[in-house]
C-alpha cells in the first residue's frame, strides 16, 4: 500500500522510541510535550450525540460514561451516548454519512472511515496534537485514518486484539507446554487437541471481529487480497497454500463454526467446549469477573498468545480496529473535537483502558505504559495489537474498495467455502477474485 | 371563480385527494424511483453515482452469490408460504369451532406476531445454537441423537431452520385473517348442506373453501410479499451464512449497499425483486380475486 510504507513505519517507530524514553504514568510526558496544548472553543449551546459500539466488557462502558460525565461537568456540554452492536454501527454510520444527519461523533470499526472520507470532519490539528503529546500514532492508524498521507479523517481509538485464547491445562494434556509459534506446530496442536476431544474453534460466519483470523491465514502464507497497486491478486498460489492448510485446520474444529458470529466462540469457550479460539480479552475478563465459581476457576487456566507465524516468516496479525469519526454535518465541530481531545487525554484515556481490562489496545505509543498491561501478565499480549496490526486492506491503499471488500466478507467467505469443502480452493479463490475486482474497479 | 370551485365535485375531489397523493408520491413513488435510478448508477455511500446503464444488472445476473440469493429467496418464500397457509388454515378452522377457552386460544395464537421480530429471531438463534440448542439438548437427553445438531452451520439445515422460524412468525397473520373470513360465512350454508347430507369434508371443500377464496387471495398475497422481502430474521439469525446459504435478496441488497457501500449494486438487487413481487400480485389479482363467480357468473 502506498500510504503504509517503510517511511510511515519509520515515522511511527521513531515516535514509539521517543515515547519510550519519556517515562511512564504521569511522567510519560517530557516538559516540552507537556507544554503543548490545543484549544477548541466549543460552540455556544453545543450538544453532542455519540454513537458507539456496545461494550463487550462492562468496565469499558462504565468508565467511558464516567469520562463523558466528567466532560459534561467541565464544559456544560450535554452528551448523549447511544450504543449499538458493532454490526449495526456500520449501517447507521453509512446512512448518516449519506443523508447528512445523525450523530455528531461515531465510533466505528475497521476502515469504515474510508467509505466516506469526504463526509468526515478534518481533525488533523487534533490528531497531530495527540500524536506529538503521546508518543505518536502507530503506523496502522496512519494507514486507516490518514489515507492521503496529509489529512486525518478521524482519530484512532484502539483495537480489540484478536489473540489466541487457550486452556493451558488442555494444551499440556495434548503434549504442548507452550502455544505454538509456527503454523506447522499450530496445526499439530489443533490435531492433538481434536484427538483428545478438546477441539479448537474459529469463527467462519459473517462475523465483523472474529472472522478477521481469515486475514491472518491468508497473509501467513503470503497471500493477499490486493497488491501495492490495488490490483486484486487473491487468486494466487500463496492463497491456495493457505486454503489447503486451512482445510486441515478446519478438520480439527468443533462442529458449527461455519455459522459462528462474534459471540459464539466466547460462549463455547466459557462452557468448556473448546480449548482454544481467537478472541479479544473478553473471554478472560468474563471468567475473572464471573459469579459462577466454575467459570471463575477457569480464569487461572486461560492464557493468551499471538497467532503463529506462517511461511512468510513474520507476524501477520489482523485485529479489529476502532476509529472515532466526527461527521462533517455536525453543528458543533469545535465541541466535538474538544470532546475527543478530552477523552483521549491520559487522565481519561488511561482509566478507560484500565476499566476495559485490556480489551482495547491503545493507538498511541505512550499508552504502552498504562498499568493495565503489567497489573496482570495475561493482559500483556494484547498491549501491542495496534502496534503490530496489519490493516485489512493489505497490501493496497485503504479506501472505499478495501472498506467495501471487508464489509462484504469476501476473504471470510472464500476461506469458509474452501476449507469446509463447499467449494474447491480454486473455485473459492476465483469467486473472491471476481467479487473483489468489482470493488477495486473504482 | 372560488365559489364555482367550491361547488365543483371534481375540484373538491381532487383537493381532498391531494394530501394522500402527496404522501404517496413522497413516501412511495420517490423512494422507488430513486431506487430504480440508483440501480443504473455506480453510486457509493457518500458520493453520487454516474449513469452506467445496465452494468449492475449484468453483473448481478452473473454473480454466483446473487444467483444463490435468488434461489434462496424463492425456496424460502414458496416453502414458508405453503406451510403458513396450511397451518394457518388449519388453525383458523379449529378456532372457528365452538371449543372451550376459544377467546384465550385466539389470543395465544397471536403471540408470535406481537413479539418484535428481532426478539423472536434472537430466541431462534439460541434455539439453533451449535453448542447450546435446547432442541439438541432435549434430543440428547432422550437418547435420540448422539451429537448436537448443527442447525446453522450446514447450508440445508440453515435454510430449513430459518424457514421454520419464518413459519412460526407468520402463521398467526394467516390464521387470524382467515378466521375473520370464516366468520363472515353464514351458518345457513352449513345448515343447508348438512340437511343435504354433506360430510364435514364436503362442507369444507364446497362451502368453506370457495367462500374463503377472496380472503385467501388477499392474505396469501401479503404473506408472499412479506416472506419474499424478509430481512430481520435472517439478519439476526445467520447474517446470510453459512456460505451465503441463507442470504435472501433483501439481506444481500443491504449487505452490498449499506455495509459494503455499493449503493448502485444494492439498489439493482432490490429492484430485481420487483418482477417477482409483481408476479405474485398479478397471480392473486387475476387468478383468484377476479374469478367470474365473484361477479355473479360462473368460472370458466
Amino acid at each position: 500500500m502506498s500510504q503504509f510504507n517503510r517511511r510511515k513505519f519509520l515515522e511511527g517507530s521513531a515516535s514509539v522510541a521517543a515515547a519510550t524514553t519519556l517515562g511512564t504514568g504521569a511522567s510519560v510526558f517530557a516538559p516540552a510535550a507537556q507544554a503543548q496544548t490545543i484549544a477548541f472553543k466549543p460552540e455556544k449551546g453545543a450538544k453532542l450525540r455519540v454513537l458507539r459500539w456496545s461494550r463487550f466488557v462492562q468496565g469499558d462502558i462504565d468508565q467511558y460514561m464516567k469520562n463523558v460525565a466528567a466532560f459534561t461537568a467541565k464544559t456544560g456540554i450535554e452528551v448523549r451516548v447511544d450504543n449499538e452492536g458493532w454490526e449495526d454501527v456500520r449501517p447507521k454510520a453509512a446512512v448518516a454519512a449519506n443523508t447528512g444527519a445523525g450523530p455528531d461523533i461515531i465510533l466505528s470499526t475497521n476502515d469504515d472511515a474510508n467509505l466516506y472520507p469526504d463526509k468526515l470532519l478534518d481533525v488533523t490539528d487534533l490528531a497531530e496534537y495527540l500524536g506529538k503529546k503521546y508518543g505518536g500514532w502507530y503506523p496502522a492508524v496512519h494507514a486507516y485514518l490518514k489515507p492521503d498521507g496529509k489529512k486525518w479523517i478521524g482519530l484512532g481509538l484502539g483495537s480489540a486484539g484478536s489473540m489466541m485464547v487457550y486452556r493451558q491445562s488442555q494444551l499440556k494434556a495434548a503434549g504442548f507446554d507452550a502455544f505454538p509459534k509456527t503454523t506447522d506446530d499450530f496445526l499439530k496442536m489443533a490435531q492433538a487437541l481434536h484427538a483428545k476431544g478438546t477441539p479448537i474453534g474459529l469463527a467462519l460466519g459473517n462475523a465483523t471481529g472474529d472472522g478477521l483470523w481469515c486475514n491472518w491465514l491468508i497473509w501467513a502464507f503470503g497471500g493477499k487480497l490486493v497488491d501495492a497497486n490495488n490490483k486484486v491478486v487473491i487468486d494466487s498460489p500463496e492463497t491456495l497454500k493457505a486454503l489447503e492448510y486451512g482445510k486441515q485446520l478446519y478438520a480439527t474444529f468443533i462442529p458449527g463454526t461455519l455459522s459462528w458470529l462474534d459471540p459464539n466462540n466466547n460462549k463455547a469457550f466459557l462452557d468448556g467446549q473448546i480449548s482454544a479460539t481467537n478472541n479479544g480479552i473478553s473471554i478472560y475478563y468474563a471468567a475473572k469477573n464471573s459469579t459462577d465459581p466454575k467459570v471463575k476457576e477457569m480464569a487461572a487456566d486461560i492464557q493468551h498468545a499471538s497467532f503463529p507465524v506462517g511461511p512468510v516468516g513474520q507476524p501477520t496479525e489482523s485485529h479489529l480496529f476502532f476509529n472515532q469519526m466526527v461527521m462533517k454535518y455536525t453543528k458543533y465541530p469545535q465541541a466535538a473535537k474538544e470532546f475527543l481531545r478530552f477523552m483521549m487525554e491520559w487522565e481519561q484515556f488511561d482509566p478507560w483502558l484500565t476499566g476495559a481490562g485490556g480489551y482495547v489496545a491503545a493507538p498511541l505509543a505512550a499508552y504502552e505504559k498504562s498499568s493495565i498491561w503489567t497489573s496482570d501478565p495475561k493482559n500483556l499480549p494484547y498491549r501491542d495489537a495496534v502496534k503490530n496490526l496489519r490493516p485489512a486492506g493489505y497490501a493496497g491503499k485503504l479506501g472505499y474498495a478495501s472498506a467495501g471488500a471487508g464489509a462484504d466478507f469476501i476473504v471470510v467467505n472464500m476461506v469458509a467455502e474452501a476449507i469446509s469443502g463447499s467449494k474447491t480452493p480454486k473455485e473459492a479463490m476465483e469467486r473472491a477474485q471476481k467479487r473483489a475486482e468489482r470493488y477495486y474497479k473504482v | 371563480m372560488l365559489e364555482r370551485l367550491q361547488n365543483s365535485r371534481n375540484a373538491l375531489g381532487l383537493l381532498f385527494l391531494l394530501p394522500a397523493a402527496v404522501l404517496l408520491l413522497l413516501f412511495l413513488t420517490y423512494p422507488l424511483g430513486l431506487g430504480i435510478w440508483l440501480g443504473f448508477t455506480d453510486a457509493k455511500i457518500g458520493r453520487p453515482g454516474e449513469w452506467i446503464g445496465l452494468e449492475n444488472y449484468s453483473f448481478i445476473a452473473q454473480d454466483a452469490v446473487t444467483q444463490l440469493a435468488l434461489f434462496n429467496t424463492l425456496f424460502y418464500t414458496v416453502v414458508a408460504s405453503i406451510f403458513k397457509f396450511l397451518l394457518g388454515l388449519w388453525l383458523a378452522v379449529l378456532l372457528n369451532k365452538n371449543i372451550r377457552f376459544k377467546t384465550f386460544f385466539r389470543a395465544v395464537i397471536l403471540l408470535p406476531y406481537i413479539v418484535p421480530t428481532a426478539l423472536s429471531a434472537i430466541a431462534f438463534w439460541w434455539i439453533y445454537d451449535a453448542q447450546f440448542s435446547i432442541i439438541s439438548w432435549v434430543l440428547m437427553k432422550m437418547g435420540l441423537i448422539h451429537q448436537y445438531i448443527d442447525f446453522l452451520g450446514v447450508p440445508w439445515n440453515a435454510r430449513i431452520s430459518v424457514i421454520v422460524a419464518n413459519i412460526w412468525r407468520g402463521v398467526p397473520f394467516v390464521a387470524i385473517t382467515l378466521l375473520a373470513g370464516l366468520q363472515t360465512i353464514s351458518p345457513s350454508y352449513y345448515e343447508a348442506s348438512a340437511i343435504d347430507g354433506a360430510t364435514p369434508w364436503q362442507q369444507f371443500r364446497h362451502v368453506t373453501l370457495p367462500l374463503l377464496t377472496p380472503i385467501i387471495a388477499v392474505v396469501m398475497t401479503f404473506s408472499v410479499l412479506f416472506t419474499f422481502t424478509d430481512f430481520q430474521l435472517i439478519y439476526v439469525i445467520t447474517r446470510g451464512g453459512p456460505l451465503n446459504a441463507t442470504h435472501l435478496m433483501a439481506t444481500l441488497s443491504f449487505q452490498r449497499a449499506i455495509s459494503g457501500g455499493a449503493l448502485g449494486e444494492g439498489a439493482a438487487i432490490s429492484i430485481a425483486m420487483v418482477p417477482f413481487l409483481l408476479a405474485a400480485i398479478m397471480f392473486s389479482y387475476f387468478g383468484l380475486q377476479r374469478r367470474a363467480w365473484q361477479q355473479g357468473g360462473a368460472d370458466k
